[in-house]
């Protein structure tokens, strides 16, 4: 698997998704910077990280939507490329528009930085097809704007079309229906507040995010 | 010429921050406040005769996220330049 990761201005977990890639894929992914306006020829898997992109100016995920690489992301997403975006780049794909949605403030204000507990509500997707549906799994959490928010038609919607892949298990931050991950409607985009890319070891505390990688390998090599 | 944006939650969007505010001023003593609600001005220093549509689209594309928010243009056009022409005369009383 050909993967690349976007670095932003400001991303900070692009590090940890980087090692949980080479991990999990054996093969170290492409870094490659916002101003770039292509992907490496032949990617076939890319991952938008975590972090402060911008320093969360005007909207977090704002200015990143609007970088020169997000022309060559929106592109392959559409063409059917498998794209992850992981707390920061949940974010960002919502500004993007390539998801529904938006994430707001955290409900009680503070930055939520803890395990959770999540369920897997679609086992059937190309990111979930290690886990099954209602299982339980524990990802780290470290976000400030993680409150998804969506219209109740948006929301009827996604849910009907199986594209809740993650809910929180526990209060976390006030998101809608308890959506913690969501996909597009073609199935090929995930976007979700919390990190399986730091729980893919012993030492991390927790290995659940191993398998979203491992699933995701299987299906694309 | 200038032109303000002021960029608000939809109604019905849950507001945290208004909500903290809110709380704020209630422990500060101030009775009386019903609600508030929590926003951002933007002003832009446009080249004159920047249409309103190029504006709206400047909101669409980025100042705002229209899943959540809206938006409201207020223009104010220059004032005339000492020397061009149109200047009022000193003392004219005229705005």
């Amino acid at each position: 698997m050909n993967s690349a990761v976007i670095v932003f201005p400001g991303s900070n977990c692009d590090r940890d998704i980087a090692v949980a890639l080479e991990q999990v894929t054996g093969r170290a992914p492409a870094m490659v910077w916002h101003r770039d306006s292509e992907l490496p020829a032949g990617t076939d898997f890319i991952a938008l990280p975590g972090g402060f992109s911008y320093g969360d100016y005007l909207r977090s995920g704002a200015m990143a939507a609007r970088a020169p690489i997000m022309r060559a992301v929106s592109e392959a997403a559409v063409r059917g490329v498998p794209v992850i975006g992981v707390c920061n780049g949940f974010q960002v794909l919502t500004e993007a528009g390539l998801l529904p949605g938006a994430l707001m403030r955290n409900a009680g204000l503070s930055f939520v930085c803890r395990p959770v507990a999540l369920t897997v509500e679609n086992s059937q997707s190309l990111f979930t097809a290690a886990y099954r549906a209602g299982e339980t799994v524990t990802f780290p959490v470290a976000h400030h704007d993680g409150n998804y928010q969506a219209d109740e038609a948006t929301l009827d919607r996604i849910e009907g079309e199986g594209r809740v892949a993650f809910r929180y298990a526990e209060p976390v931050n006030g998101s809608a229906r308890s959506i913690a991950g969501i996909l597009n409607d073609a199935g090929n985009v995930l976007g979700l507040m919390p990190h399986p890319e730091r729980a893919i070891e012993p030492a991390h505390g927790g290995t659940d995010g191993r398998r979203l990688f491992e699933g995701l390998l299987e299906a694309v090599a | 010429m200038k032109a303000l944006v002021f960029i608000t939650l939809k109604p019905g969007v849950l507001d945290p921050q208004g909500k903290a505010i809110h709380h704020a001023l209630e422990g500060l003593g101030f009775a009386g406040v019903q609600d508030v609600r929590a926003g951002k001005l933007i002003e832009l220093d446009l080249a004159d005769g920047t249409s309103e549509a190029d504006i709206e689209a400047m909101c669409r594309k980025l100042l705002a996220n229209t899943v959540i928010e809206n938006f409201r243009i207020e223009r104010m056009e220059s004032a005339p330049r000492p020397g061009s022409g149109q200047a009022p005369r000193p003392g004219s009383g005229q705005a």
